[in-house]
């Protein structure tokens, strides 16, 4: 009995240091491996908030130039026709938001009707430090919050990282509502399912622009292939400084401001 | 105009500051505060079934069964809430068809079923199990049939099968107390996991739904024991209440201890949505916060109960004194609920305004239709007490 004990010792000795070298060569291996991908795919991150998944296709991003828009709301007003948005003041695909600083340092905000009507100034000029416009729609996040917590997968992703929703099988819980952090859903008063921006997918697939970025004046809104390099979208990315909207979320925001000032959220 | 438009009017002329233009319209109303406050009842209940149960507090042996009855009572209403709030109600089943993995909501439907059909149908059947059996020999026509139905035709009841019904309903106890704590920890994750939402997003959301949940549950334990020795024109047990308010004394300490936390975290970080949180407590929840939870439901419960540990004279006063508190406690957990849903939803995500939020008393998800969910479970439990009477039970001794 005690030789067979130590005759099993020996051998289990034996059998854990081949293993702990094999291990330990697999460890290596995997952490060279996972550094070298990284450091590969490292100036990638900077554009991608994830992987686009299927190779073939264009992975779509969005630029904003806040410098640009001059608050008219054509594209409010396009992005309603376009969609069926109901007209009622309280379902938005996209709106426009007219910030004022005031010499205070207090911000006033407005979009009255999504400034489909246009703006007045309310605050007296001398009051005014600054004032912009900034259009907002859906941010098509490729970590978005509203998908994660869709219950039934009703909302999704499309393969051009487009955020969509299958109105035949949305169950009207709301919750990706509240998830979406910057206010982009609602639910449709008549078809009493989740709507929101579709980046207009169905003009996409004709080659044709959003509605929005038909009818915008001043070239304000630009979307495009954020994987192919010499897209002009990724030269604005490359030529400009901009930023995403609640970068600290994590929502892997493919919406792109330029010239995005700190009050906007 | 449509009346629904034109309610949304209504609420647009009061809203304060700015809010996104998709704001305006709270996306969960009162059915979804009537929600988790339902399922808090479930999971304190049956925390309390458990204590005696499990850690053999023979004292509240009278409340058991009592505790059981109303878990389940309250558990068979708990969908009807959600059900009805949703948009497309005659969809809902794909939650259960085709859950989305990634979504805190669609496990919801595969832990309630757990809770339901595991736990507490099953402790509840080995439980009376016995009884059953000699009841439907006791009885006569239609009743009969329906003990003999309810035994599932397992009419043994020698003592070594009695004894696998104890040893079994022991194991599902165990084995319930995590689902409980699953179950309501559960349903605040639905809330604390919302980053975009700041007044819900915190690691704290699913412990302390669980605290207040067991708060409610014994809280209702309490009062339904009371009114049934009332009906019964029994004595009420003051042990029975001194114990069950011992609990509820321990278990509301830590309950606010931990929400005090919560609130001293986000004053001391006082993080980007501040501000507004700041505004939105000391105005649109300043009554329901400070007053209803804070006083009603927590202060003058807990100093109460701290006097009632000491208090030995009166004995008609101090249940009097049990059955206030035990009131109170129920409009606190209430309010707690309210403030968390609701409150969560009147300051805008742009954290510069707030919208305003105003129930109506009619329609699916009015004032009428909670109280309905509410009033149901107690229906349910008469009955249940009329079919399965745990004063009538049958002991092994018997």
């Amino acid at each position: 009995m005690h030789r067979m004990s130590q005759s099993t010792s020996t051998m289990g000795t034996e059998k854990i240091k081949t293993s702990r070298r094999k291990f330990l060569k697999t460890a290596t291996l995997l952490a060279g491996a996972t550094i070298g991908y990284s450091w590969l795919k490292s100036s990638q991150v900077l554009l991608f908030a994830a992987e686009p998944k299927d190779e073939t296709l264009p992975w779509y991003g969005i630029v904003i130039d806040i410098q640009k828009c001059i608050g008219c709301g054509s594209c409010a007003k396009a992005c309603k026709s376009e969609n069926d948005v109901p007209k009622e003041p309280f379902f938005f695909r996209t709106w426009i938001e007219q910030y004022t600083v005031k010499n205070d340092g207090t911000v006033d905000i407005v979009s009255p009707n999504g400034g489909i009507d246009g703006f007045e100034q309310r605050v007296p000029t001398e009051d005014i430090f600054k004032s912009y416009f900034v259009p907002k729609m859906c941010n098509h996040c490729s970590k978005s919050p509203c998908t994660q917590v869709c219950p039934v997968g009703a909302t999704y992703e499309s393969p051009e990282g487009v955020v969509l929703i299958d109105e035949k099988y949305c169950i009207g819980c709301r919750y990706c509502v509240q998830a979406c952090p910057y206010g982009c859903r609602f639910i449709h008063p008549v078809k009493k399912v989740a709507n929101k921006c579709t980046l207009c997918y169905h003009r996409l697939k004709k080659g044709l622009a959003p509605a929005c970025m038909e009818v915008c004046p001043t070239g304000a809104r630009m979307y495009g292939n954020l994987r192919d390099k010499n897209s002009e979208i990724v030269k604005y990315l490359k030529e400009h400084t901009t930023q995403v909207l609640r970068p600290h979320l994590n929502t892997g925001s493919k919406l792109y401001y330029n010239a995005l000032s700190g009050e906007v959220r | 105009m449509e009346p629904h438009y034109q309610h949304l009017y209504e609420i647009l002329a009061h809203s304060q500051g700015y809010i996104f233009p998709n704001e305006i319209d709270l996306q969960w109303g009162i059915l979804i505060v009537v929600y988790p406050f339902i399922t808090g009842l479930v999971a304190g209940a049956f925390i309390l079934a458990s204590l005696e149960r499990v850690f053999k507090v023979k004292i509240l042996k009278p409340t058991y069964q009592i505790a059981l009855l109303t878990a389940l009572s309250f558990l068979l209403v708990a969908t009807m809430p959600l059900i009805s709030h949703l948009s497309q109600p005659q969809r809902a089943y794909e939650i259960m068809i085709t859950p989305h993995s990634s979504s805190a909501m669609a496990i919801f439907g595969f832990v309630y079923l757990w809770y339901l059909m595991v736990v507490l149908l099953l402790e509840i059947w080995f439980d009376y199990r016995h009884s059953m059996v000699v009841w439907a020999n006791e009885k006569s026509g239609v009743m009969k049939w329906v003990y003999k139905i309810l035994t599932l035709g397992v009419n043994d009841i020698s003592p070594r099968t009695l004894g696998w019904d104890k040893k079994l309903g022991y194991i599902i106890t165990v084995v319930g107390i995590p689902s409980a704590f699953i179950l309501h920890g559960y349903v605040g994750f639905i809330f604390g996991s919302i980053k975009a939402n700041p007044w819900w997003s915190t690691p704290l959301m699913p412990i302390i739904f669980l605290f207040s949940a067991m708060v409610s549950g014994i809280s209702l334990v309490l009062l339904v024991y009371m009114i049934i020795s009332y009906f019964r024109k029994k004595a009420i047990d003051l042990n029975v209440l001194d114990a069950i308010g011992k609990y509820l004394f321990f278990v509301l300490i830590l309950d606010f201890t931990l929400e005090g936390l919560d609130q001293i975290q986000r004053i001391y970080e006082a993080e980007e949505s501040f501000e507004i949180i700041k505004l939105l407590v000391s105005s649109k929840l300043y009554l329901t916060l400070f007053f209803s939870q804070g006083l009603i439901g927590t202060i003058i419960p807990l100093i109460t109960l701290a006097f009632l540990q000491f208090y030995k004279h009166q004995i008609r006063l101090k249940k009097t004194m049990y059955f206030i508190i035990g009131i109170m406690v129920l409009i606190g957990v209430y309010s707690m609920r309210w403030n968390v849903v609701i409150g969560g939803q009147l300051f805008s995500k742009s954290f510069s305004g707030f919208t305003s939020f105003k129930v109506g008393l009619i329609g699916l998800d009015g004032t009428l239709m909670a109280a309905f969910w509410l009033l149901l479970p107690i229906g349910i439990l008469a009955f249940l007490l009329w079919l399965l009477p745990p004063w009538k039970m049958v002991n092994e001794e018997d």
